[in-house]
């Protein structure tokens, strides 16, 4: 990294060739799994998410149903060949963690008091790793709750954000996440509700000064509206391509 | 070729499928606005916040009137009063019958809501694990859903198959008074009965029949926006 490019931050050009605000080519497709009630498939470059939505459906164990409210419950896992060194199947302590900040992420968007005593699982795994995966598996959730006709009042984007040495960068790689230099490895996962100002996750591993929030909070915003137009699009397709088949 | 098992599921309302009421087929995501203004009401799958109406749900905009809803295109049945229902009896308790009805909780059918007596020790003689039913829900609550055999046209179906559809594509195969069902059972001389939770059971003159009555039923679920179905279909029946 050369030191003269890192001061002037709107000339800024990534290793893989892109700003210093530019997410990776998103793709976004919905109706992946026919077999659930609703599913999507997020990439952002290299790391794919598939999510599947099953419910609302009876809840077991029945001591975790809820009578006021159906529940969300969330899974998120890698698959084995999906990282280069092949992931060890079943729950760890970092896909359980992802678990539930997923949960936490969706839930503020959906309603689901109608469902008494259900749960709506939500699958999520990831065929792909290239860094940002709780983010693109959220942004598949998202899209695969709506898909499955969940009331909601919105849905939710989010992405990564980090920093090479004191440069801010959007949606990082797994190369620039593991960046040593500087001021270290940072990585600040947030989801936001599309069509507010609210923020339902926010998980920073690293160091950033308290005052560069900001900067970081409005380049989320400009990003996620980036996000909701791919992921409405994709919405919007999976009607249209069952009308031409 | 007619019974009465059919006609059960004409007599409810369908307002949903109404094609030629939908003037706007727009499709909103959640949170996307739908209208602005006070000279609207939220209906089914809409909220207002302030002067907008926003979509809180992924579907079809519906305006009737002043109403606006959305309308769901995919997802699981949720189930509602009245709703008649395909069933499989999944268990037999000293007080009725257990019907796995694929939606979140399952159904009940109380002894005393079969259309004749029944000896509490022959019950299963009437209706036994795995047989399948038309039924009627009779009330849902938060604990399980009731339902009931007293109707016209429900009952043990017996021969023929079942298969499922998105259960959010009803009331289009049902089509506007049953004129799409109607017109499936004419041309295919089989017996269909559409439950609301997208199970159908289909029984023809023969294999043939029924396999195509099924093909056209899932044509028909295909097209989700298609205006004049009814129409395409006639033409559907002349080529295949």
């Amino acid at each position: 990294m050369e030191k003269e490019k890192t001061r002037d931050s709107k000339e800024f050009i990534r290793s893989d060739g892109r700003k210093w605000n530019e997410t990776r080519p998103m793709i976004a497709k919905v109706g992946v799994i026919p077999n659930a009630d609703g599913s999507a498939m997020f990439a952002f470059g290299d790391t794919i998410a598939i999510a599947a939505v099953y419910g609302p459906r009876q809840l077991h164990p029945q001591h975790m149903q809820d009578p006021s409210s159906g529940i969300l419950r969330c899974n998120y896992d890698l698959l084995s060949f999906s990282v280069y060194d092949r992931k060890k199947p079943g729950p760890s302590r970092r896909s359980q963690e992802i678990s539930k900040v997923t949960e936490w992420a969706l839930s503020p968007v959906i309603d689901l008091e109608q469902f008494p005593n259900t749960v709506i699982d939500v699958q999520i795994y990831i065929i792909q790793a290239d860094a940002g995966t709780r983010t693109a598996g959220i942004n598949a959730a998202s899209m695969a709750l709506a898909h499955a006709g969940i009331p909601m009042k919105d849905l939710v984007c989010s992405v990564a954000v980090g920093k090479l040495d004191k440069q801010i960068i959007v949606d990082l790689t797994k190369e620039e996440e593991d960046f040593e230099g500087g001021e270290g490895p940072t990585d600040f996962a947030i989801a936001k509700i599309a069509n507010s100002d609210e923020f339902s996750l926010m998980q920073l591993d690293g160091k950033i000064p308290p005052e560069r929030i900001k900067e970081v909070i409005s380049v989320v915003k400009e990003t996620c509206a980036k996000i909701y137009e791919v992921q409405k699009k994709a919405l919007k397709e999976a009607v249209e391509k069952t009308e031409n088949s | 070729m007619k019974n009465d098992i059919n006609e059960a599921h004409e007599a409810i309302e369908y307002e949903e499928d109404s094609e030629n009421i939908h003037k706007d087929r727009r499709i909103v995501v959640p949170g996307e606005i739908i209208a602005t203004g006070e000279d609207y009401l939220p209906g089914e799958g809409a909220r207002r916040v302030e002067e907008n109406i926003y979509a809180s749900r992924f579907g079809l905009v519906d305006e009737q009137g002043r109403v606006i809803k959305v309308i769901p295109i995919f997802g699981a049945f949720i189930p509602r009063r009245n709703n008649v229902v395909i069933g499989r009896v999944s268990d037999i308790t000293f007080y009725g019958w257990i019907i796995d009805i694929d939606s979140a909780s399952a159904g009940f059918l109380p002894i005393e809501e079969s259309p004749r007596f029944i000896n509490k020790n022959e019950m299963d003689q009437y209706l036994g694990i795995g047989d399948v039913v038309a039924a009627k829900i009779w009330s849902v609550k938060s604990k399980g859903i009731d339902l009931t055999l007293k109707g016209k046209g429900l009952g043990k179906l017996e021969g023929g198959f079942i298969f499922r559809i998105i259960p959010s594509r009803v009331p289009r195969v049902i089509g506007r008074e049953g004129s799409m069902i109607s017109l499936i059972k004419e041309k295919t001389g089989c017996n269909i009965t559409v439950g609301q939770n997208g199970w159908i059971w289909v029984k023809g003159p023969n294999m043939e029949e029924e396999i195509r009555a099924r093909k056209a039923i899932e044509f028909v679920a295909e097209k989700i926006t298609m205006k004049g179905l009814t129409e395409k279909m006639e033409e559907w029946f002349s080529e295949n």
